[in-house]
């Protein structure tokens, strides 16, 4: 009996979930298998009966004699009681994984996340910058949250966890990757406009070409000016607003083959795409808003996140879009 | 027990206006069905607007976009469920059923205090304007759930929107205050409290949660009006505030108000599973005290929508604990009604297939819910479709199937016509098979992963997301089945027997429709509510 469960739980919870990234995931999924079969019984009898009872006592003539049945204390006792015994065994199965979730390891690589109305900021200790969490296989890895803005949620369905970004405080999660590859992040928490939009990468790769990876990202300020910028851009979330390969807009108007055009602002007025016109469009972006675009501008002010020095590179990087 | 004069509720009063200011709890409680009804329509277009958006994601060539953009979804998303929770399912079954039939079945000739009964209809339409009001303002985009610090963010409506929340719950509690001394003062001769039906004390349970945990919205909301107009700092981080602390405060009314929704609905279905198998229902005491001990514990369990918030882990167990033991009571009524149809004579009509209706989706809803209060699943699930999936298989499939089945039940009481039963049957398929086609992929939705309040979604998801909204379709047609039903019903019904279903409760004991004071004869009650003997 107690075998057969387990195999339909393996199963069961395989099909419905996404890939098992964790060992903390593998046990979730087993308590999640382990109600999905209690709660399959539980509609086997509740409604399985309803229907026996409905059809076994359908009404013949209009004078049916039915039973007076008021109580029946015997099987009150027991409906509550192993209902009860249930929700208690599945409650402390549930602390049990969720003590190992909110438990921190020691010595784990510690990497800081940080959300804004719409993208992550993933940042490494050694100062490397990135939108994409890149972490090394089979080591414990503690995220600490943060939020620029409002609120949101940083969610690894694969890793079966899931925690809020609190802006004014830090809170953190923890997981040991196991698989190699790539996993989708979510954002849960409602944050507005583009919420859907706020999906990131997890990248488990082996320690070695971790290693070599924030090597090379830390290198970052050795690079050709446009290269650094195209980083930037991709870094600060830039591209999740701007397409920079077509001409459609996204959030923001694209900024494909826009260098030294003329182009009109939402006030009627013209204006030159120069270094001078996009250094305040990024740093002051409510001082002129592009035409067809909305009041405030949903674009957030870069004054004081940039330095001049990433503010020239990304500048290069427009200028050779063309 | 006909009325030879001909006179009843109806009729007794000429003229549209008579009805405006009515102090006649039947006709209030038509009132509020025809503006309840109305905002149902609204939000369910909402809805199917929604799933529409959803039918495909939107690739880079706009295609698979109904929706303009983000915002235009997320302002939709919002009135749907603000409509629906506190426009709809809230004032639902106490405002409507309740008002109408709470006095009748207690033997009483009104509510005890008629005159705020009519201005709680007032004040209710008061807010409604309002809350439709900040539709031609800014427009809200919060979620029905104002999180902050996103709704201090947002677009200036939020103000009016609070205040008109604020202001349907005073409505609310003013209907719980008039229900509450009317069972305790106008109880006929001999209708003791354990005599009364239990759709009366579903109401009553309700009434006491009404009046007990509204004023914590009310609080609650005000301090976020405070918050954007004067910048208090309780809630906005960047003044110290802590954003948390309104979730803590907005689930302590909302997850009472979760019972506020579904116990008037299981007061309902206990009515119809009784008169519908013509046997005493089962258990009658333990249904009853279940329903105030669910009212109890519902005040300690708000925690389990905040597992992820950042609440330590001992509150996030302790929460996870209480959950559990709500659990327990709910259980105990769906096989008290599972052992009411054992030996009983079953008639399929139109109600009678909403009353299993509900046992059906509540069961399911039930065992999902049991699955989101197990902390570590809940870790996985929380915001994610699975969760949508959960609260509609309770809040429609309980609430609302609870609604549309009382209503066939009393429609013949209401208005003296019978209505097509038929039409009413094709109209409950429609409703059962597309809802289940709508909601139950959205389980297997979340398990994948997909968030709620999500605009756009990634490839993966079409497939189920498609089988949704055809789903939404099915339910639109059969709730169109529905209004012809309750339309033909209405125009050219038959006459209706004074007790068409051979009900034993006393509303079945005046006449159909009932007259102005409801009873020709003040009723002396000698025995329990449902003695089918
Ligand atoms: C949240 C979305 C968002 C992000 C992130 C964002 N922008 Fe923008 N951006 C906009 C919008 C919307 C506009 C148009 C309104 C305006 O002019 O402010 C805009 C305008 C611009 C313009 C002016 C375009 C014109 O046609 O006048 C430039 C240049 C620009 N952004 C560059 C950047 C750079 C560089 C970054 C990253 C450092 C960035 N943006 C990040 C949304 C965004
Ligand atoms: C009386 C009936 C209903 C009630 C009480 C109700 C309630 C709600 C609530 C409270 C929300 C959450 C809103 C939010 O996240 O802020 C919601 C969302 C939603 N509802 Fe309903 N609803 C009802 C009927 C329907 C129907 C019939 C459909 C489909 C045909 C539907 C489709 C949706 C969709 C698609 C969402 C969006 C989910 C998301 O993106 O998070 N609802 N509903
Ligand atoms: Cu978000
Ligand atoms: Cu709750």
């Amino acid at each position: 009996m107690a075998i057969l469960m387990l195999l339909m739980n393996k199963a069961m919870a395989g099909s419905f979930m996404p890939t098992q990234g964790t060992e903390i995931s593998k046990q979730v999924d087993n308590l999640y298998g382990f109600l999905l079969v209690v709660s399959f019984i539980s509609c086997v009898i509740l409604i399985g009966g309803m229907i026996y009872f409905a059809l076994k006592y359908k009404r013949k003539t209009a004078n049916d004699k039915t039973a007076y049945i008021t109580h029946d204390t015997r099987l009150e006792v027991l409906w509550s009681v192993i209902p009860l015994i249930i929700f208690l065994f599945v409650f402390g199965w549930g602390w049990v994984i969720y003590h190992d979730m909110r438990t921190m390891p020691k010595d784990a690589l510690e990497i800081n996340v940080s959300g804004k109305q719409w993208a992550w900021t993933v940042e490494y200790k050694n100062g490397v910058k990135s939108t994409e969490v890149v972490v090394p296989v089979n080591k414990d890895v503690k995220l600490v949250l943060s939020s620029e803005d409002v609120i949101h949620s940083f969610y690894i369905p694969s890793f079966r966890i899931k925690q809020d970004a609190v802006p004014g405080r830090y809170q953190a999660i923890w997981f040991k990757a196991e698989k190699l590859g790539e996993f989708h992040v979510f954002c849960t928490e409602y944050c507005g406009t583009s919420h859907s939009a706020m999906i990131t990468k997890l990248k488990v790769v082996s320690q070695e070409d971790f290693d070599k990876w924030l090597v090379s990202e830390s290198e970052i300020g050795t690079l050709p000016l446009a290269q650094r910028g195209a980083k930037y851009f991709q870094t600060r979330a830039c591209a999740s607003c701007h397409n920079v390969d077509n001409p459609a807009a996204k959030i923001g108007p694209t900024l494909y083959q826009r260098w030294g055009k003329e182009v009109a602002n939402a006030d009627g007025s013209k204006v030159a795409f120069d270094e001078n016109h996009v250094r305040e469009s990024i740093m002051l972006p409510q001082s002129q808003i592009a035409a067809g675009f909305p009041s405030p501008s949903p674009m957030p002010s870069f004054q004081g996140q940039l330095s001049e020095s990433e503010l020239a590179a990304i500048i290069e990087y427009i200028k050779g879009l063309n | 027990m006909g009325h030879s004069s001909g006179k009843n509720y109806i009729n007794e009063e000429p003229g549209l206006l008579s009805w405006f200011t009515s102090l006649d709890h039947k006709r209030i409680a038509l009132l509020y069905f025809v503006s309840v009804m109305t905002f149902f329509l609204v939000g369910g277009i909402m809805a199917l607007l929604l799933r529409l958006e959803l039918f495909a994601p939107n690739t880079t060539a706009n295609v698979g976009q109904v929706l303009k953009n983000g915002d235009i979804y997320n302002q939709v998303l919002t009135y749907h469920g603000a409509i629906m929770v506190f426009m709809v399912i809230i004032p639902g079954i106490p405002a409507i059923l309740g008002n109408f039939f709470l006095p009748l079945q207690i033997g009483a000739k009104d509510v005890a205090f008629p005159r705020l009964n009519l201005a709680s209809w007032y004040v209710f339409m008061l807010g409604a304007c309002l809350a439709i009001g900040t539709f031609f303002s800014t427009k809200i985009d919060t979620g029905w759930t104002f999180y902050t610090p996103y709704s201090i963010r947002t677009g200036s409506a939020v103000v009016m929107m609070v205040v008109a929340a604020f202001i349907m719950g005073m409505s609310s509690i003013l209907t719980g205050l008039n229900f509450i001394v009317t069972v305790h003062k106008l109880r006929a001769p001999g209708m003791s409290m354990f005599r009364m039906p239990l759709f009366t004390w579903a109401i009553y349970s309700t009434a006491i949660l009404q009046v007990l945990a509204t004023p914590i919205l009310g609080i609650t909301l005000l301090l976020l009006v405070m918050e954007r107009t004067f910048g208090v700092g309780i809630f906005d981080p960047k003044l110290g505030g802590d954003p948390v602390l309104f979730q803590h405060f907005f689930w302590f009314y909302s997850h009472p108000a979760v019972y506020i929704m579904i116990l008037p609905a299981m007061g309902v279905v206990s009515e119809l599973i009784t008169t519908y198998s013509k046997k005493t229902i089962f258990g009658y005491t333990a249904i009853a005290y279940s329903s105030i001990g669910i009212a109890a514990v519902s005040f300690f369990v708000w925690g389990h929508h905040m597992f992820v918030s950042g609440q330590s882990e001992i509150a996030g167990i302790i929460f996870s604990f209480l959950t559990m033991l709500v659990g327990v009571p709910t259980a105990i009524k769906m096989f008290n009604w599972l052992a009411t149809l054992y030996k009983g004579s079953i008639e399929f009509t139109a109600s009678m297939l909403y009353a299993l209706g509900f046992l059906f989706l509540f069961a399911i809803g039930g065992v999902t819910g049991i699955m989101l209060a197990v902390t570590a699943i809940d870790v996985h699930f929380h915001d994610t479709y699975f969760v949508v999936a959960h609260f509609h298989y309770v809040m429609v499939g309980g609430t609302l199937m609870a609604i549309m089945g009382g209503f066939y039940h009393w429609f013949p009481k209401m208005f003296g016509k019978m209505y097509n039963e038929t039409t009413a049957i094709i109209s409950w398929v429609f409703i059962f098979v597309g809802f289940n086609v709508t909601f139950f992929p959205q389980f297997i939705l979340g398990a994948k992963g997909m968030p709620r309040r999500y605009f756009d979604y990634i490839p993966e998801y079409e497939q189920l997301n498609k089988i949704s909204t055809v789903g939404s379709w099915l339910i639109a047609v059969g709730f169109l089945f529905g209004l012809y039903t309750i339309i033909r019903g209405l125009t050219s019904g038959e006459k209706a027997p004074d007790n068409p279903w051979g009900s034993k409760t006393l509303e079945w004991q005046t006449s159909s429709p009932p007259i102005m004071h409801n009873f020709d004869h003040d009723p002396v009650v000698t025995a329990g509510p449902y003695e089918y003997k």
